[in-house]
């Protein structure tokens, strides 16, 4: 996990290599995000008083965004694709399956921090529906019977690593 | 440099590259996603291994998605062959038997590039390629994206340089010539956004691209983006140079890092030739490009959404006119348009319009680009001319159904466009034979269904999606797409009633009107179409509470059927993930409907010679035990 030091710091790093300058705000939400994972509340803040602008507003357009995440997320951030093929080769299935392995539901992160689950609207690769991206590896043609199984090596090593 | 001296040096950097061997692996998305970085990596290898030193080209795609990852090995007075479906493990065979030997292992290839005689498939005579005509995807998969040199020495950059020589208003006459229709979707002519802004007299002038690429089965934008990045490049210039505007944007949606990489390195490169940069070509003229990364909204696809996005803010559409030629970005006259769009205009330029107007048909000219994905056998992208028909492209080129199926419906222009049936299959594809039908040309996406597919099911999904996508500022489209969505949810669930179709039609019309938008004044497409041409779907859900295709949850139930049922195996009882199904061994197994979730597993495990689940719509035609079973446990 990043300190609260940390974060600050990096921040402080992203800032200062943009101008004030109000078409910025989207390019800064973004670098504070692909730094630390997600936007913290502090971060928002930050960037409000930079461009000098409420931070009602920053939160207006980081929360119109699907890109934009306000809590952290799991090691094993997985990816449901729902897109139209996924979705005629069964992709409702596969997130139910997801959801049902992980015990958690589309947007939350479970207790240990090791899973977070996603849907997003396409990711693209249509002929491979349907299709879950675990830690940027994708995993084409599922069933729910093989969502178990692409589980299976990241439960072990998530295991693995606490014990 | 000169144009003359770039260009003879890319040449000569090109014709080197073909005295020698090299091998080509189709790195775009699609194909790391099928494994192609590990090909990559293998190749690498088994050449260290072998001693040999050969340079491997990651190159894009080259739209033959389905048979992902590709690799194509050149060598110098041979036949360059494309091989398919490759993995790790075939690579070393590769090596030893075409890169380093003289067989060229064609029981692995697609085919060859050359040749035509008794050496296999020649693939540009695979049926599809009567049909297509590549303007705009010939390049891709054939240079290296990364290699400003490569496009170059394909004809890059010369539409900018004959361009540079034309007055403004000529360009603009070619384009008008051309019949260049926006490749976006709604088609307006391309000409007359570029006069409009022409003529505008505030200064500084923008020119934006569209690769906000959201209608989700459409990745054509993302292909050209990662394999040929600079046509998009030349064309937003001599835009630039026509209108007189000194500032470009290309705006890219976030989930396409790797487009976003390739145009970054394409634009470095295109400002060290002197492409960009204050004097193009040592010229007076001067335009710079930047990258606006999308955040992620469907409806930054929208002109004035997308311009409220590159300027930091909610992207929210607002009315027009005023139009962006006229009022744009930060109020500027900004010319806006699509990738594809872009893609054509060095070829306008170089070629004349009037070649291009003579490819196409009377209202549309040209060539269209459309992704296959769903259930057709060959997925990928093609390019046909304009007027091509349904069926030529799912058949010839997408080689029809796949599994033996039976085609249902095509969808073209996602959550904007409509469901066809197969009685208009014959209908050209056009922007208004398309419109005539419901439908519309759209960014080019175009999903098959088959007889799995549920039609009422398939408008639900879309109209989640729009619903989840407004941005909400008008109201019928924030509320008015929920309403039909509650519908549709009541009438997959079988809770329906006969009246709500009437009153989806009428909803319908009521959101195209009160929408500011193309996101709400389409949203109501795929529900109207598959009204239109699929009413006995929603009729059955309704009515016999039944869903045809046997998809709706609510509707369908899992049976095994007792005589099927080898009561030795165990395979569904083991693999069910809610444990649903009882019946120890040698007994017929049984699944309780109160805890099956109809995720369809024990019907994908049953082994094939025992075949014994089936899916039932409507539920009632369970046998009566097991309704009784349950009733009385209630």
């Amino acid at each position: 996990m990043i300190t609260e030091e940390q974060a600050s710091q990096a921040v402080a790093e992203i800032l200062s290599s943009h101008k004030k300058e109000r078409k910025n705000l989207i390019p800064l939400l973004q670098e504070v995000q692909t730094s630390l994972g997600y936007l913290p509340e502090e971060a928002m803040q930050k960037i409000a008083g930079f461009l000098e602008m409420p931070a009602v507003e920053v939160w207006g357009v980081a929360t119109f965004y699907n890109q934009f995440r306000f809590v952290p997320l799991g090691k094993y951030h997985t990816v449901v694709c729902m897109g139209t093929a996924c979705h005629l080769a069964g992709g409702r299935l596969i997130l139910e399956a997801l959801e049902r392995e992980l015990d958690i539901k589309v947007g939350e992160t479970d207790e240990d921090d090791n899973f977070s689950l996603e849907r997003v609207a396409c990711i693209g690769c249509c002929m491979l529906a349907p299709v879950i991206v675990i830690k940027d590896k994708i995993h084409p043609k599922l069933t729910p019977f093989k969502v178990e199984e692409a589980l299976i090596p990241y439960k072990q090593e998530a295991q693995s690593e606490e014990s | 440099m000169t144009f003359e001296e770039i260009s003879n040096k890319a040449k000569s950097e090109w014709e080197a590259l073909q005295k020698g061997s090299y091998i080509l692996v189709g790195t775009a998305t699609c194909g790391r996603a099928a494994g192609a970085l590990d090909v990559v990596d293998a190749f690498k290898k088994e050449l260290t291994r072998q001693g040999l030193e050969v340079p491997i080209i990651q190159v894009g795609c080259i739209e033959l998605c389905y048979a992902d990852p590709f690799v194509t090995i050149s060598k110098p007075d041979s036949l360059r062959v494309v091989y398919h479906n490759v993995t790790p493990e075939i690579v070393p065979r590769l090596v030893e038997g075409y890169v380093a030997g003289d067989d060229p292992c064609l029981e692995l290839a697609l085919g060859t590039l050359e040749g035509g005689g008794d050496e296999g498939v020649y693939i540009p005579e695979l049926p599809r390629f009567e049909h297509e005509l590549r303007l705009i995807l010939g390049r891709c998969g054939y240079i290296d994206p990364e290699n400003i040199n490569h496009y170059i020495a394909n004809g890059g950059y010369s539409g900018l340089e004959k361009a540079l020589k034309m007055p403004p208003a000529k360009i603009i006459g070619e384009l008008k010539k051309s019949g260049l229709r926006g490749r976006g979707g709604a088609g307006f002519p391309t000409h007359r956004k570029w006069e409009l802004c022409h003529k505008a007299r505030s200064t500084p002038k923008y020119v934006i691209c569209n690769a906000d690429e959201g209608d989700p089965g459409a990745f054509m934008d993302r292909v050209i983006l990662e394999s040929d990045p600079h046509q998009i490049i030349e064309g937003m210039i001599i835009a630039g140079y026509a209108i007189g505007a000194e500032q470009g944007y290309i705006y890219i949606r976030a989930e396409y890092p790797l487009a976003i990489e390739r145009i970054q390195i394409a634009l470095k490169q295109a400002k060290e030739l002197g492409f960009l940069g204050d004097n193009i070509l040592g010229g007076d003229f001067g335009f710079h490009i930047e990258i606006a990364a999308g955040a992620g909204a469907f409806v930054s696809g929208e002109e004035t959404a997308l311009i409220a996005a590159v300027e930091g803010k909610m992207s929210t559409p607002r009315s027009r006119p005023p139009y962006p030629a006229e009022l744009g970005l930060w109020n500027k006259p900004t010319l806006l348009n699509n990738v594809k769009t872009f893609a054509y205009v060095p070829l306008v330029i170089e070629r004349g319009g009037d070649w291009f107007a003579s490819i196409g048909t009377e209202g549309s000219k040209g060539t269209a680009v459309f992704t296959l994905a769903g259930k057709v056998a060959n997925s990928g992208l093609a390019e046909v001319p304009m007027g091509t028909t349904l069926s030529e492209l799912i058949y010839d080129i997408g080689g029809g159904i796949a599994k033996d199926k039976q085609f249902k419906a095509v969808q073209i222009g996602g959550p904007s466009g409509g469901c066809l049936p197969e009685t208009l299959l014959d209908i050209p594809i056009d922007y208004d034979s398309l419109r005539e039908a419901g439908s519309m040309m759209g960014s080019g996406g175009m999903i098959v269904m088959d007889e799995d597919n549920c039609m009422v099911d398939v408008a639900r999904f879309f109209l989640d999606f729009s619903t989840r996508e407004s941005c909400g500022k008008c109201t019928m489209c924030r509320l008015g797409t929920l309403q039909m969505l509650r519908i549709l949810e009541d009438i997959t669930a079988g809770r329906g009633k006969i009246e709500d179709i009437d009153l989806l039609l009428a909803l319908a019309e009521d959101v195209k009107i009160g929408s500011l938008c193309g996101l709400g004044k389409t949203a109501p497409n795929p529900v109207l179409t598959t009204l239109r041409y699929f009413r006995d779907e929603y009729e059955a859900h309704v009515l016999e509470k039944r869903c045809p295709a046997r998809v709706c949850p609510e509707l369908t139930v899992y049976y095994i059927l007792p005589d099927k049922c080898d009561r030795a195996c165990e395979h569904c009882v083991l693999t069910c993930p809610t444990e649903a199904i009882k019946g120890g061994k040698g007994e017929v197994k049984i699944i309780d409907q109160e805890k099956c979730s109809k995720c369809g597993t024990c019907l994908e495990v049953c082994p094939p010679e025992y075949n014994a689940v089936a899916k039932l719509s409507p539920v009632s035609l369970l046998p009566s035990p097991h309704l009784s079973e349950k009733r009385a446990r209630k």
